[in-house]
């Protein structure tokens, strides 16, 4: 059963330097993801998204600097204690066999049970129990590869949750979802950080970072350029600077920003 | 229960049913009672309890439990390579082991003409080829999954060349029809000291591979997101590659090439039970030696002449593949 601590404990990089052969792909990134927090992670194709995420998970060692959980360093991390702490949720991809599921999310148990040992009742309750706090029992014996995008994401998910870990490194969720999804996805993660998880998200969506993230940070040729809160980070200027268009920004009654593009429109016919 | 009784029994009831075939016709009692003799239940006249084990023990029972033996090993490792390389359309040739086999099957028909040796020789060097597929993999740096496929696809092919030379310095008219013979696949020479060490060593490696089922599920969803649950993917990978090289070179040290059985049985076995490696191994162990032993009563009784089995599985191997893949479509797109 869930048995893991009640809160994520901090996942920081310090001073984070990766090279791949002459070209630099991170220089010195310091990121902190606190407990609760939903950082958003911006920045053009290129800059060093996936690089910094597959750092963070221990997947890629630095060449420089260290990625730390809690107080000690990623690498004194066997890979199982890694799952059981932080779980990664990649873009929904299609799966060359057609697990049910069900059986997705049941891979999320292998963190707890190691991939010798047979999975057991408490196993298959823990994955009823994310089904159904993602509202998603129902594609429970449908084959993966045959439910839609936006399903698959949240099947993903939901296999981050069952392995019980506080972290969450989701990398770019709401790509090719449909805007339900996009706004439902949303809701989850805001619902997730509330319980004390902590999720750091990549996006190519200024809009969906101001409404969900209780932070941005802009990667921007393998540099971290701003750090902080929304209504901080997001101003016309770096909207310009990283992605080459004029916006307004406005805040809205219930004190919500809202971007606005700057654009031109077919004039109005009066009809 | 009788989910996980249900291919052990149907493999037992092959086994009896293959003893029964044969050019002396024997029935499912005859055999129950020399069983039984044997095991001291029941006195039989000794001449008939010679006869009856001269049949049943040297003959029948050599080819059937080879049958068993190379069926399952083969679906099994078929199946585990189609996890591991995240491809339904894999075969356990994938690495180069049948390619490495059939060269040194080729070489020891050309230098030593020992059974013993010749077997040997092909299962040495089916994991010779594989290392050497596994080295060229790994020359630039960790090995990617498509460099593991090209480095197989280099290492069979220079086998395969390899082979043309052995065939073509071969005596045309002793040593060449044996290695074109071995080629085809064949349960005939079979005796039982062999089954006794092929045995252990491919029981061994199947348990293993069940072992790594779950694993292996994990690994066919991408090595990022297998180590993100927890799994050593690189451990895992290279574990279960190990496992099915040992018992694929061992099955064609034993009974030559047989194709498309390691491509089939895993399909046929996935559309019946789903995809799930930790059920799927083993019962398409099972069900790749019930297939095999099926294939060899088939390849023995229907002509006076046997049929070189790896033939008849191809012959039934094809059409096998066209029904599945009308269904199977669905479930890779």
């Amino acid at each position: 059963m869930m048995t893991a601590v009640v809160t994520a404990e901090c996942l920081e990089a310090r001073d984070v330097h990766f090279r791949r052969g002459a070209r630099i792909i991170l220089d010195d990134i310091n990121i902190r993801l606190h407990a609760g927090e939903i950082v958003a992670l911006l920045g053009a194709n290129g800059a060093g998204k996936s690089t910094l995420f597959r750092i963070l998970l221990g997947f890629l060692k630095p060449e420089r600097g260290e990625v730390r959980l809690g107080d000690r360093p990623l690498a004194e991390f066997t890979r199982r204690a890694l799952a059981q702490r932080i779980a990664y949720v990649p873009q929904a991809h299609v799966a060359p066999f057609p697990y049910k599921v069900q059986d997705v999310v049941l891979l999320g148990r292998l963190a707890e049970t190691g991939i010798f040992r047979a999975p057991q009742a408490a196993d298959r309750r823990a994955v009823e129990e994310v089904l159904e706090r993602l509202a998603i029992a129902h594609l429970a014996p449908r084959p993966y590869t045959e439910i839609s995008g936006g399903e698959r994401q949240l099947t993903l998910i939901a296999r981050a949750l069952a392995q019980g870990a506080r972290i969450l490194v989701m990398d770019e969720p709401m790509t090719g979802l449909d805007y339900g999804y996009q706004v439902r996805l949303l809701q989850h993660l805001v619902d997730l950080a509330g319980s004390g998880r902590s999720i750091l998200l990549s996006t190519h969506n200024p809009e969906h970072a101001v409404q969900a993230a209780t932070r941005i940070a802009v990667l921007r040729d393998g540099a971290i350029m701003a750090d902080g809160p929304p209504a901080d980070i997001i101003t016309p200027s770096l909207i310009r600077a990283l992605y080459g268009v004029e916006v307004s920004t406005l805040t809205n009654a219930e004190g919500r920003m809202v971007i606005v593009p700057a654009m031109e429109r077919v004039p109005s016919t009066g009809a | 229960m009788l989910r996980l009784v249900f291919l052990p029994l149907l493999l037992i009831g092959a086994i009896l049913f293959a003893i029964t075939i044969g050019r002396y016709p024997l029935s499912i009692g005859d055999i129950v009672s020399f069983f039984q003799a044997m095991v001291g239940l029941k006195p039989m006249a000794l001449d008939r309890y010679q006869l009856l084990h001269n049949i049943i023990v040297e003959i029948r029972l050599p080819r059937i439990l080879g049958a068993g033996l190379v069926g399952a090993a083969l679906a099994s490792s078929g199946a585990a390579f189609q996890a591991v390389f995240r491809n339904p359309l894999v075969s356990p040739g994938i690495l180069g082991v049948l390619g490495g086999a059939s060269f040194g099957a080729a070489l020891g028909i050309l230098l030593f003409g020992n059974w013993a040796l010749i077997q040997l020789s092909a299962f040495a060097m089916g994991l010779v080829a594989v290392g050497v597929g596994l080295l060229i993999a790994n020359m630039f740096g960790q090995a990617s999954m498509i460099m593991l496929v090209l480095g197989g696809m280099i290492s069979a092919a220079l086998f395969t060349s390899a082979l043309s030379i052995v065939k073509y310095t071969a005596d045309p008219y002793e040593q060449l029809p044996a290695i074109v013979y071995w080629l085809m696949g064949s349960l005939g020479g079979l005796d039982m000291t062999q089954i006794r060490w092929a045995a252990i060593p491919i029981a061994g490696g199947l348990v293993v591979l069940a072992l790594f089922g779950r694993a292996l599920d994990a690994l066919s969803m991408g090595d990022d997101e297998a180590r993100a649950l927890g799994v050593p993917a690189q451990q895992v990978r290279y574990g279960v590659i190990g496992a099915a090289t040992l018992v694929s070179a061992l099955s064609v040290s034993l009974a030559g090439m047989i194709g498309w059985v390691g491509l089939v049985v895993p399909h046929v076995v996935r559309l019946a039970l789903g995809p799930g490696n930790a059920r799927l191994l083993p019962a398409s162990a099972f069900s790749g030696a019930i297939f095999l032993i099926a294939a060899d009563c088939v390849s023995r009784s229907i002509t006076r002449s046997e049929i070189p089995i790896g033939i008849l599985t191809e012959l039934l191997g094809i059409p096998a593949f066209i029904i599945v893949l009308r269904r199977a479509r669905q479930g890779w797109t």
